[in-house]
């Protein structure tokens, strides 16, 4: 039997221990918010913070996850008022939105370690989160209102 | 042909096709009272609400005003708008949001005319239904199609509202006047809420079409302005609900094995290993596909288990034997040497003025040069996924769908159910780019739910996606122009090959047709005394397919990259070479090409010289450059609007290259949604960095070779230019945003590239190194 917490919850599974934490989310915890893109750790669509590091669920199997703390989109803000979240709505960022939570998961990481990331270091942050409809400029202006204190 | 080719034929063909089509198309899908009933019992997750449901609704009800013979059904604008007895306005989205922005321009638009308070507007999305019209939502047509159509819709329902409040105050209608969800009684300043006047004017009858009044665009509420995303904060907060996000009770997961190569079949297969895998349940032979494939599931093996990683990984232990089929002998190497034989040779003339040869013949100088690119795939971020629930009394389908419409018949032949017993709600498209047009992974779920009998969920892998994909095609472009002894261009010849598009109709098909030539190619606007274009025919070994942009990507490259040459050739700048080449503005006949000339809509150089001078005021073009940068320009009327981009390059000593700004200019007439707009041209941007970049796909023995993101590569952050966009303003009817600005930006950088390194590239992608 795993156990771990997600968004503060205790949960428990049973199944496979090579499962990916990104399906026991979305199928077994109807977390759907955190996205399969590619599952080979590529994309970023899946990102959630692992005891507060953003990690790809696709990869991580539940086995690893024992134990932990796992924070997704669903639980980033008990509101859905994260800074990042409504810098992303005042630069409304979102294309299709698809690639968006993890975009949010991993930016949320960044500044929680780095609260005024030049623009290399989010470079490095976000270079691994793909948004195909190319919201890339707004991501960066979304990011860069929080770093800046102005959010 | 028949009724079944007409809803698969891709949406920017649909009209032409339909011409041809419209004596033999079926277009009766009568709608069924009872199927509300059937729908109710279906565990329902994601909820298309009637709108027909009856209750204090004041709906319009207006005539059937469509024009286009053999193109929809009758269909009234009432469909789109509710007002309930709170005054809460229901505005349908019945076209395909995949990013675009359409779910919150087009209801805009009616919210607008109809001055509904946005804040009380709610807007839901349309199940697939003819009542609303076309719905298959491509070719950038969505609001060139319902603008006035949505507007009128608005604009009835403003006047009853108006009538309404005469009639409440007993007062001339011409003092009654609505303002933001309000009517106002001008001369006694009485004003009521559209909610104290929804039962008077629901008791109305609609005016006329020719009686209603339209706003003028200083009267613009929305239009024109920035609206927010109706999803906006479903999105941020993860809540908004796309084709995987839909669960329904006893749901299963299906993941499918499907032949490597088109048209390929299972020889035999062992599930042993697949069946060994906890949660598995069933494994599945699907029928193979055969030609025409259209938008049929491709068949294969399918594994189905009670959750997606068991569905997954069970897949990937099947050990399946293929026959291959005849496509197997598809090599992208060869299949390059094919198309380029093809270009060196005349082809099939299908535009041809003056006499290219004889201006040849004359010339001091003929400049010759070939383009190649390579297939894309949409590489959407939501790879195909569908939920399909069928029962003895109906099918009810849950996906991303360009093209719900499409659907019903495709479900109703495979399940043997009437028409009005399959149900398509439409979730939102994690992008889609043209390949949720195609609804294969759609008939797969049918199939899967009829063959188990419960709900399945079809979920294609990234690898799945990048292999079993509807590509983009591959071309070839000879292109030849002929200069005289004082250097003006005298001829122009283009000579072009790749597989159609329609080739996944008709196998038959081998050479371009208009639809994808008149990207570009046979409207090429300059004003050259001999022009002729030629196509080439070669066969199509994998399932081709329209992406963002079609043939304009391609067709645009070669010849704003040959027009640069041009400029080259002549010792002219290559701005003013472009402008010069354009000629004296005038209005070009698209019937002289085949094509139609739509009302509101006539091809005018004039426009394209606008966004050509726009961008390069705004791009600076002639301004002093740091050393290994270079600006380029390039310009492209597609889709009804005129776009043009100036790219600046900076090609480091190594190199390697990036792309530091560019400008993005757009004439589309009338915007609709300035914030969706610009990010339409931002991610246009980036689409066409990307192709330039990294795009490409390639075939071994009829296998593709990619499979997922580390060698199907698109733009990552960080490699992301400065993009600034301007749209002319103007008011004139509005057109497409979502494809023309694809189509400049790949030639203006590669004609940056030559301007910062004299390396000319006329092949994608060109790699991260010149
Ligand atoms: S789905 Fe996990 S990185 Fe792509
Ligand atoms: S918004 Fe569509 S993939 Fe990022």
């Amino acid at each position: 039997m795993i156990e771990l917490k997600i968004n503060g919850e205790s949960r428990q599974f049973d199944g496979d221990g090579d499962m990916p934490l990104l399906w026991f989310l979305r199928d077994e915890l109807a977390l759907t918010g955190t996205k399969y893109g590619c599952g080979k750790g590529l994309c970023g669509s899946c990102t959630v913070h692992l005891n507060g590091q953003a990690v790809r669920s696709c990869v991580i199997t539940m086995s690893a996850v024992s134990g932990s703390e796992v924070t997704t989109i669903e639980g980033l803000d008990a509101e859905g008022r994260h800074p990042l979240q409504i810098a992303w709505a005042k630069h409304d960022v979102p294309q299709c939105g698809y690639c968006q939570a993890g975009q949010i998961m991993q930016a949320a990481s960044l500044l929680a370690t780095n609260p005024k990331p030049d623009g290399e270091a989010i470079s490095d942050a976000m270079r691994g989160v793909i948004c195909r409809c190319g919201t890339y400029q707004r991501i960066e202006s979304a990011i860069k209102s929080v770093a800046g204190g102005e959010a | 042909m028949s009724g079944h080719i007409q809803n698969l034929a891709p949406p920017f063909a649909r009209k032409a096709l339909a011409a041809e089509l419209s004596r033999g198309v079926d277009q009766a899908v009568v709608r069924n009272v009872s199927r509300r009933d059937f729908l109710k019992a279906g565990g329902v997750l994601v909820v298309g609400v009637s709108l027909y449901a009856g209750g204090a609704a004041g709906t319009v009800a207006r005539a059937a005003t469509s024009g286009d013979s053999g193109q929809s059904d009758p269909w009234t604008p009432d469909v789109y708008v509710t007002v309930e007895a709170d005054g809460t306005v229901r505005i349908i989205s019945h076209r395909c949001e995949m990013g675009q922005g359409i779910k919150t321009s087009l209801p805009a638009v009616v919210a607008d005319e109809m001055e509904a308070d946005w804040e009380r507007v709610v807007v839901e999305q349309a199940t697939g239904d003819k009542k609303y019209g076309d719905q298959s939502t491509g070719g950038s047509l969505s609001v060139i199609t319902f603008y006035q159509r949505m507007r009128e819709a608005g604009a009835s329902v403003r006047a009853m509202f108006e009538q309404a409040g005469a009639q409440h105050w007993e007062a001339d209608v011409a003092d009654c006047r609505a303002e933001n969800h309000r009517v106002v009684h001008g001369p006694s300043g009485k004003s009521a809420d559209f909610a104290e006047l929804v039962h008077i004017a629901s008791a109305l009858s609609v005016p006329a079409a020719d009686q209603l009044k339209l706003k003028t665009p200083e009267q613009y509420r929305y239009i024109g302005k920035e609206l927010r995303g109706v999803d906006l904060e479903d999105i941020v907060q993860g809540k908004a609900v796309y084709g995987a996000d839909v669960r329904l009770p006893g749901m299963k997961y299906a993941a499918i094995a499907r032949p490597p190569v088109v048209l390929g079949k299972v020889k035999s297969f062992n599930a042993d290993k697949a069946k060994a895998v906890a949660g598995v349940e069933r494994v599945v032979e699907l029928p193979a596909a055969q030609a025409p494939v259209a938008y049929k599931s491709l068949g294969g093996v399918a594994v189905i288990a009670n959750n997606s990683w068991a569905a997954l990984k069970a897949r990937d232990l099947l050990e399946i034997e293929w026959d291959n089929g005849t496509n197997a002998d598809y090599n992208s190497e060869a299949f390059k040497e094919e198309l380029l034989n093809a270009v060196r040779q005349p082809g099939e003339a299908v535009r041809d003025e003056g006499d290219f040869d004889a201006a040849a013949a004359d010339a001091d100088k003929v400049l010759e040069a070939e383009y190649y690119a390579p297939h894309l795939n949409h590489m959407m971020m939501e790879p195909p996924v569908a939920t399909a629930s069928v029962t003895a009394e109906g099918c009810e389908i849950w996906a991303p769908t360009q093209d719900p419409q499409s659907l019903i018949p495709m479900a109703a032949e495979v399940t043997g159910l009437p028409p009005e017993k399959i149900r398509v709600n439409m979730t939102l498209c994690g992008g889609a780019f043209g390949r949720k047009g195609k609804g294969d992974y759609v008939d797969e779920a049918v199939r899967l739910s009829k063959e188990v009998g419960a709900p399945v969920r079809v979920q294609w892998s990234r690898e799945d996606e990048v292999r079993h994909g509807y590509y983009h095609t591959v071309s070839a472009q000879h292109l030849a122009a002929a200069l005289d002894d004082k250097g003006q261009v005298t001829g122009w010849r283009h000579r072009l090959a790749y597989p159609t598009i329609f080739s996944i109709f008709n196998p038959e098909a081998t050479s371009p047709q208009t639809l994808e030539l008149g990207l570009g190619a046979l409207t090429l606007p300059y004003a050259i005394d001999s022009i002729r274009l030629e196509k080439g025919g070669v066969p199509a070994k994998v399932r081709i397919g329209w992406l963002r942009s079609v043939c304009a990507i391609f067709q645009s490259f070669g010849i704003n990259v040959f027009t640069d040459e041009i400029a080259r050739a002549r010792g002219k700048d290559p701005l003013e070479n472009l402008l010069e080449l354009l000629g004296p503005d005038r209005t070009i006949d698209l019937t002289s090409f085949g094509m139609e000339n739509k009302e509101g809509h006539p091809f005018e150089t004039g426009r394209l010289r606008g966004v050509i001078e726009l961008a390069a005021e705004k791009g600076g073009w002639g301004r002093e450059l740091p050393a290994g940068h270079g600006l380029g320009i390039a310009a492209q009327y597609s889709f009804d609007s005129y776009a043009a981009s100036v790219v600046e390059v900076a090609v480091s000593e190594d190199g390697r290259w990036s792309v530091p700004r560019v400008v993005m200019t757009v004439d589309c007439g009338q915007v609709v949604n300035l914030d969706r707009a610009v990010a339409q041209q931002e991610g246009a941007a980036i689409m066409g960095l990307g192709f330039v970049r990294h795009g490409r796909i390639t075939a071994k023995d009829g296998r593709i070779e990619q499979g997922n993101f580390n060698n199907a590569r698109v733009m990552r952050y960080g490699e992301h230019p400065k993009t600034e966009v301007h749209f002319v303003q103007n008011h004139l009817a509005p057109s497409g945003i979502g494809e023309p600005g694809v189509p400049p930006f790949a030639p203006a950088l590669a004609n940056a590239i030559f301007a910062a390194t004299g390396k000319r590239f006329r092949e994608l992608p060109i790699g991260s190194k010149v």
